[in-house]
């Protein structure tokens, strides 16, 4: 029985450092070498970059500080009221869209007008319209998602074949129960892409609207850094942002798996 | 309850003068023109023809996808298509379509339970009990719970009919089901309908391009005319039921196929020579 419980752990641990994962960490490893002899040699240009440790240092006390941790949550709320707000308006009017061919000849070639804006290039208008600071980066967060979930869902709706509503209509499914037993699943795999696509945007553009008209936030306070020279914070602050993003792009697939259990099992 | 009821005698269909034009005011292609025949109650119809000849235009007006130019289609004596009526799908005229049309999000058995729970007529645990006792009688029980994209496309085809008969339809139309299998999943494809077809006979259209599947199946094989389609001709295949696969090569079978394939052939040569023109 030992044996066997024994042979089991050794199986795991030699799955955990199979050759893809110990070349991952060699990879890793000399990245931070490489990094360090830059900086012992003074390589030029590059004289202002910290050592490892000095960041490591930095990042020791960020996380030991309220403040840092207080930058996370800011950054995260306003991902998440803008994110969220994008996808409660930005679903329902793809859908609308997709549906109705009237609807969408009266409001596309607005929406196409607008869609190749770069979300960054709405900050200035963001900052005159909306009172607060606060509003102007919800309103810019939801730009940054808003364009793409709703093109995703006009293009899952249009990409639902035809059989599937004639069998539908055949088996006796109502106007009613082809919307929300067909062409709302049918459509779940594009919402769920444009999901995690504009993720991917609205931290770009969180980061860019607070580095340049926040207050708070992971954005700021790598922008704070550099205004005070404290370059190895700097490093912290970019790697927490791609932590942060990265986590948030982990959620979204999380719940298209969730959401979508038909696709997971194969 | 029995998953397959016996079949009351209906299910008639009756096409007359049936003209279809695509886009009149602008391409103005004809699909079919004045194209008329019947289908007894309880008849398995096979319609062969050209690529492109309309078949499935014809389809789609009796199930209430399209409508027609002009004619009639009646359904047991009702005008379910002319120029002015067309009424809606429903669940007297099931299809199984040519790429498979199972809900890709639901289960084998949430697909099969679909139309009787959504036309409200039976409660869900005697869905669940019916559908279970046609998967066990056609041999696919255990895949209940898995879904459509999980399965081999034979076993999916399979199923699309199983939700197709569920609701007792009156008349069920298939659109070149079997398209796209090998040869050894057909024959299991075969025997499948075959077994269904003799235990409850009822109205079916079957749209194909192979010969020995239309000659197996068929109780008559209509073959149609290129572009635009008219009946060709009609031949009665009077084989005995149910049908097995050693009659294949048998001299009665051998007959009918040569009648079937001569009118193909003739139409298929005008289509490739149509084809021709327009390429010129």
């Amino acid at each position: 029985m030992e044996m066997i419980w024994r042979s089991g752990i050794k199986r795991k641990v030699s799955k955990i450092f199979s050759a893809r994962l110990l070349r991952g960490l060699f990879s890793i490893v000399m990245f931070v070498v490489l990094w360090q002899v830059v900086v012992a040699i003074k390589v030029p240009y590059l004289a202002n970059l910290p050592y490892p440790r000095d960041v490591a240092a930095g990042a020791v006390d960020a996380t030991g500080s309220s403040t840092y941790w207080f930058g996370w949550g800011i950054s995260l709320s306003r991902i998440f009221v803008g994110f969220m707000a994008a996808q409660l308006i930005g679903i329902p009017l793809g859908l609308a869209m997709g549906i109705s061919r009237t609807f969408k000849d009266f409001t596309f070639p607005v929406f196409e007008m607008l869609r190749p804006v770069p979300p960054i290039a709405w900050i200035p208008l963001a900052i005159l319209f909306w009172p607060t600071r606060e509003l102007s980066i919800y309103f810019l967060v939801f730009i940054g998602a808003f364009f793409i979930i709703v093109i995703n869902v006009i293009q899952g709706v249009s990409n639902i074949s035809v059989s599937l509503k004639w069998a539908a209509s055949s088996l006796g499914a109502g106007q009613r129960d082809i919307f929300w037993r067909i062409l709302v699943p049918g459509s779940l795999p594009s919402i769920i892409t444009g999901m995690t696509v504009g993720m991917g945007v609205t931290w770009n553009v969180l980061i860019a609207a607070e580095m340049i008209a926040g207050q708070g936030g992971l954005g700021r306070m790598t922008w704070e850094a550099y205004t005070n020279n404290n370059i190895p914070l700097i490093v912290v602050g970019m790697v927490s942002i791609g932590v942060a993003g990265y986590l948030c792009s982990m959620l979204v697939r999380w719940l298209g798996e969730k959401a979508m259990p038909w696709k997971r099992r194969f | 309850m029995a998953a397959v009821k016996a079949v009351n005698h209906s299910g008639e269909i009756s096409i007359k003068n049936v003209t279809k034009i695509y886009d009149p005011e602008g391409v103005h292609v004809v699909a079919m023109k004045d194209c008329s025949f019947d289908i007894a109650a309880g008849e398995f119809a096979v319609i062969v023809g050209p690529s492109g000849c309309g078949k499935t235009t014809l389809l789609n007006a009796i199930a209430g996808f399209d409508t027609i130019t002009s004619g009639e289609i009646y359904l047991d004596g009702e005008l379910i298509s002319s120029r002015d009526t067309q009424i809606r799908p429903s669940v007297e005229r099931m299809v199984v379509f040519q790429n498979g049309a199972l809900f890709p999000w639901k289960t084998v058995m949430e697909n099969i339970i679909y139309g009787p729970i959504v036309q409200k007529r039976m409660k869900r645990h005697e869905a669940i009990e019916a559908a279970r006792e046609m998967l066990m009688r056609v041999g696919l029980n255990g895949i209940e719970d898995r879904y459509p994209e999980e399965l081999s496309s034979g076993v999916q085809r399979r199923v699309e009919i199983l939700r197709a008969l569920i609701n007792q339809p009156k008349v069920v139309m298939l659109d070149e089901p079997f398209r796209g299998l090998d040869a050894v999943a057909k024959t299991v494809m075969h025997e499948f309908l075959m077994d269904i077809f003799c235990t409850s006979p009822r109205t079916m259209f079957f749209i194909t391009h192979d010969l020995d599947e239309a000659i197996f199946l068929g109780s008559k094989v209509i073959v149609m005319t290129t572009r635009p389609a008219q009946v060709k001709k009609i031949v009665h295949i009077n084989l005995p039921w149910p049908r097995e696969h050693h009659m294949i090569g048998s001299k009665a079978y051998l007959e009918l196929k040569g009648e079937v394939l001569e009118a193909v052939h003739e139409e298929a040569r005008k289509a490739f020579e149509a084809g021709e023109r327009e390429m010129a």
